[in-house]
């Protein structure tokens, strides 16, 4: 009895550390590198594994559709998949980094990243990534509409190689709302000419937010002299000429804008959230049904529609990317073949689901799938794909770097 | 063994912060090896001082700890002094002290709910009070100087410096005193000021301390309430942490030590108003001047703190509307329509947080409780306290602060391989739980009467059965009570949760911070609603079980 509570302590700590010791002796199974060709064994292989799938968290529809893939994945292939819900992608990559610098080159914490752009570019070229042509020889592959989507194979001006797979497709469109706004701007100027007679009614995610970098570059590939520069990589030199046009309209803009452009919303989810306490009267988003989704979820009134400018707004593809050191490549594998299958990929263009376009060519299904699309509703708000305008190419992802370190200079800190 | 219980303690309390200031320290002066980094220099330095507004960063987290420091305790001075021993003052402090159990961040999203410009406040006042139909454009989230963040502070830091001193009132001999003084012809207030309040202020000096430490390296409400152009320092050092251009760690340590040095800064500053203020008393004393007409001093004192309590508990409602919200639009003051899909919706994601926030807290919270009730019958035993020296061990990790040693905690985890593992997690929240544990265990224990003892050793029984069947059953009912404050600390940790938890152990905190970002109001009701209400429960359950084992011990009721 003297030292029981001593012996508590002890014996606590002694359980702690041995519980620990044992989640780290399984996790650290031996396993044969798994690929897409050779499928029947990776589905084998996956059997029982637990994915790690570090996804943007900030949409609870986004969630939801992930752990109804979750679930399914789970029912058909006996493999767990656990969402990481990050705020910020580049976290993910930069623990991928960390763990190289610590030598940590199997048993990686991500499994499976959802990734495009700088963040696939910075991966690629660190080489923190799973063997090329992993994703083109994924199963499903067959369906993907490479002929007529340029955004799959080349990812922000970098080949993709088959090192990520494609999940949906991304375009850039405005959302207002009809009981308040009559007429819509039709390019960035005549933004800026509507926000000056409307003040405080627009406002864009403060960069480095991925859709207020977006807009950023929206801008700017609407106002350059010579566009075709912004497909290469940026040089420093002309960096100041090149980029002139766009802050000279965001000057013009800044006093216009929501709050004076003394504070900005976070993401464009905190944008919808705006517009439907009347605070905002255009938003924007990387997505075409996300007005009719909002609608569907009483997040907007019914009565918002979209508008898209005529000269073009940008396009591109996102992805899902697994890490060269993830400890569940086969259960990756699975999880990337299933969200590019055509039923998970019909269930997330569901605006009630969560209304992000495919990647996939219809018509390269069979009867039954094509069926599953034909039923979609494209949702009030949605435009069709014939009027979604013309496609800007995504600049080279070091504009994407090299502009929002210049915002930071020029508007990150207030007066 | 019991013997070790202090050490342990020690231990516990130091090492990680030790281990952590070193694995920090050394990036920021350029040395990390895995990173390429095997020379000593000041370049991180460098390149952390040309970050635009670096310095207005800094000079942001400095004042937020100053201001937000000052206010509270300037509201809790007058609150005590201007009305301690009546029944408003009883009223208020039963309403006061749950405020300690809810978490920062849901008190900070409670607050921005409120008052935004599109919140329930405009939307109540509006059209028919300001004529509005929509939300005015001004700025009040997010304001440059950082005030609706220090005001999210304020009301939170009032509960628990209003706790810390009403535990130091009784070693001053409040009630003679004022009596005294009042006698003497001086008002309330000014009685309170001469007699009272020096010797409750040594007493509650660390907490002062650790609230300082605490609101200049604050990041779950910075994020929440805080400016972001520029950020104050600690929300932008994490974001440098977390910067997929690792280069940048080097920065996030100098900035971590910058940090340090502000925090250090915030302090130093406090110490010389302690020696002004002290000064103005001095000199009030000694001039003989009563202030016996202080009516409107102390109804400042009392409208503060019940507006302050009202912010609280308002924010707590209206998240909860939120949570069961259907659409909802501006001016209206209620939703058109009230659902649970919400709920339902955010049901399956919740499983997993709620289930690793719960497990975590009890994990950590009960070994504090064993640490802290060994370490205190060691105390009894050995007829030692460890006096001033071991109190300020037991503050320590409270007055460092977290963004400069959790940083380097990160990367010694990671080097044993330990890093987002349950075991380390619940090793971190310990480290936060044990101070709040031990401080609020240890007065009641102190408190105790030692002739209960005597007496039990006089009829034969040693100290072991003195302590299991005399100290600890007459003292369950404030060891349960330090266990729920243990619990509610463990469940509000944010900063450790997301840098050693690495994601893996998302808990509905980490959770609800992510989701700050996305603004979705009804989400982040579910979220935070729910982080309020799993302290609730546990101080609940923590009253009804000593109500229920003594309900037939009348001297060991509740009152």
């Amino acid at each position: 009895m003297k030292n029981s509570t001593f012996n508590i302590v002890k014996s606590t700590g002694l359980s702690l550390l041995l519980s620990a010791g044992l989640a780290f002796a399984t996790s650290s199974v031996f396993a044969a590198e798994p690929n897409s060709v050779d499928w029947q064994s990776t589905v084998k292989q996956a059997k029982g594994q637990s994915v790690y799938f570090h996804a943007w968290g900030g949409s609870p529809r986004i969630n939801d559709y992930i752990g109804w893939a979750a679930s399914q994945v789970q029912k058909r292939y006996g493999v767990t998949v656990n969402h990481v819900k990050v705020t910020d992608t580049a976290n993910v990559v930069s623990t991928v980094v960390a763990e190289k610098a610590a030598g940590k080159d199997s048993d990686g914490k991500v499994d499976l990243i959802w990734i495009n752009g700088e963040n696939f570019a910075s991966m690629k070229r660190q080489k923190l990534l799973f063997t090329p042509g992993w994703a083109t020889n994924l199963p499903n592959w067959k369906y993907v509409d490479v002929e007529n989507k340029p955004t799959i194979t080349v990812d922000f001006t970098i080949p993709t190689e088959g090192l990520e797979a494609p999940w949906g497709n991304a375009k850039l469109v405005f959302f207002y709302d009809t009981a308040r706004t009559k007429s819509v701007p039709n390019s960035m100027k005549e933004l800026s000419a509507w926000a000056k007679k409307n003040p405080g009614r627009f406002t864009y995610p403060q960069p480095p937010n991925f859709i207020g970098s977006t807009f950023l570059k929206q801008a700017l590939s609407e106002l350059a002299t010579d566009p075709a520069k912004l497909l290469k990589p940026v040089v420093e030199e002309e960096f100041a000429k090149v980029a002139q046009p766009l802050f000279d309209l965001l000057d013009e803009l800044h006093p216009n804008m929501w709050r004076k452009a003394r504070a900005f919303p976070k993401t464009h989810v905190a944008m919808r959230q705006l517009m439907a306490d009347k605070e905002l009267d255009i938003i924007f988003a990387f997505n075409p049904s996300f007005a009719s989704s909002a609608i569907a979820n009483n997040e907007l009134p019914d009565s918002v529609r979209s508008f898209v400018f005529s000269k073009g707004t940008l396009g591109n593809t996102h992805f899902v990317a697994i890490p060269y050191n993830g400890a569940s490549k086969a259960g990756a594998l699975v999880l990337a073949n299933f969200l590019m299958s055509p039923e998970a990929q019909a269930h997330k263009q569901n605006p009630t689901i969560w209304g992000d376009p495919t990647v996939l060519n219809v018509d390269k299904m069979n009867a039954g799938d094509r069926a599953r699309f034909a039923k979609l509703e494209l949702g009030v708000a949605t435009l069709k794909p014939e009027e979604l305008g013309p496609m800007l190419p995504e600049p080279h992802p070091s504009w994407m770097n090299r502009l929002e370190k210049e915002w930071l200079n020029r508007y990150g800190v207030n007066n | 063994m019991l013997r070790l219980a202090p050490t342990l303690a020690i231990a516990i309390l130091i090492g990680p912060i030790l281990f952590g200031l070193i694995a920090t320290a050394l990036p920021a002066f350029g040395y990390f090896p895995t990173l390429g980094g095997t020379s000593f220099s000041f370049s991180a330095f460098v390149a952390l001082f040309e970050r635009p507004g670096l310095l207005r960063s800094a000079l942001l987290s400095f004042s937020s700890g100053l201001i937000t420091t000052f206010s509270s305790l300037l509201v809790v001075v007058l609150f005590v002094a201007g009305w301690s021993g009546t029944k408003v003052f009883r009223r208020l402090q039963h309403l006061v002290s749950p405020l300690l159990s809810v978490p920062h961040a849901a008190a900070a999203f409670g607050l921005a709910f409120l008052i935004a410009p599109s919140g329930w406040i405009m939307r109540l006042l509006s059209p028919e009070l300001t004529g509005l139909s929509r939300p005015p454009d001004v700025l009040i989230l997010q304001d440059a100087f950082g005030l609706t963040m220090m005001g999210g502070l304020i009301v939170k830091e009032i509960p628990f410096l209003l706790l810390v001193t009403l535990s130091a009132l009784p070693q001053s001999n409040a009630r003679q005193y004022s009596q005294m003084a009042t006698s003497l012809g001086y008002g309330r207030i000014a009685g309170f000021i001469h007699c009272v309040w020096p010797n409750v202020y040594r007493q509650i000096r660390l907490a002062v301390f650790a609230v300082i430490a605490y609101a200049s390296s604050v990041v779950d409400v910075a994020i929440i309430l805080g400016p972001d152009s520029p950020a104050p320092l600690s929300p932008r050092l994490l974001g440098w942490m977390n910067d997929p251009d690792l280069a940048l760690r080097f920065e996030a340590s100098a900035g971590a030590i910058l940090q340090l040095g502000v925090t250090v800064s915030a302090l130093v500053s406090w110490l010389a108003l302690e020696k002004f203020f002290a000064a103005l008393q001095r000199h009030y004393c000694q001039n003989g001047q009563r202030f016996a007409r202080d009516k409107a001093v102390r109804q400042i004192g009392l409208i503060s703190i019940s507006l302050a309590t009202t912010i609280v508990f308002a924010g707590l409602a209206i998240l909860a509307i939120w949570s069961v919200a259907g659409f909802w639009s501006f001016p209206d003051a209620l939703p058109d329509s009230f659902s649970l899909r919400s709920w339902a919706r955010a049901l399956p994601g919740l499983q997993q947080p709620l289930w690793n926030s719960v497990i975590i807290a009890l994990m950590a919270t009960s070994i504090a409780v064993i640490i802290t009730l060994a370490c205190l019958e060691q105390e009894v035993r050995s007829g030692r306290d460890g006096g001033s020296r071991a109190m300020l061990f037991v503050y320590l990790p409270l007055l460092v602060p977290q963004t400069g040693f959790v940083f380097g905690l990160q990367i010694f985890f990671l080097w044993l391989g330990l890093d987002a593992t349950l075991f380390a997690l619940v090793f971190v929240h310990l480290i936060f739980v044990l101070p709040y544990v031990f401080l609020s265990f240890s007065d009641p224990w102190r408190a105790f009467d030692p002739r209960f003892a005597s007496v039990a050793h006089g009829l034969g029984s040693g100290l072991n059965r003195t302590f299991w069947h005399i100290r600890l059953p007459m003292l369950l009912r404030p060891a349960l009570v330090a266990f729920a404050v243990g619990f509610a600390v463990s469940i509000g940790q944010y900063l450790p949760t997301v840098l050693i938890g690495a994601g893996r152990l998302p808990t509905i905190t980490s959770e609800a911070v992510a989701l700050s970002s996305g603004g979705d109001r009804r989400v982040i009701g579910v979220y935070a609603f729910l982080q309020m209400a799993m302290p609730f429960v546990v101080f609940l359950v923590a009253g009804l079980v000593p109500m229920l084992l003594f309900r037939n011990r009348r001297d060991l009721k509740v009152n």
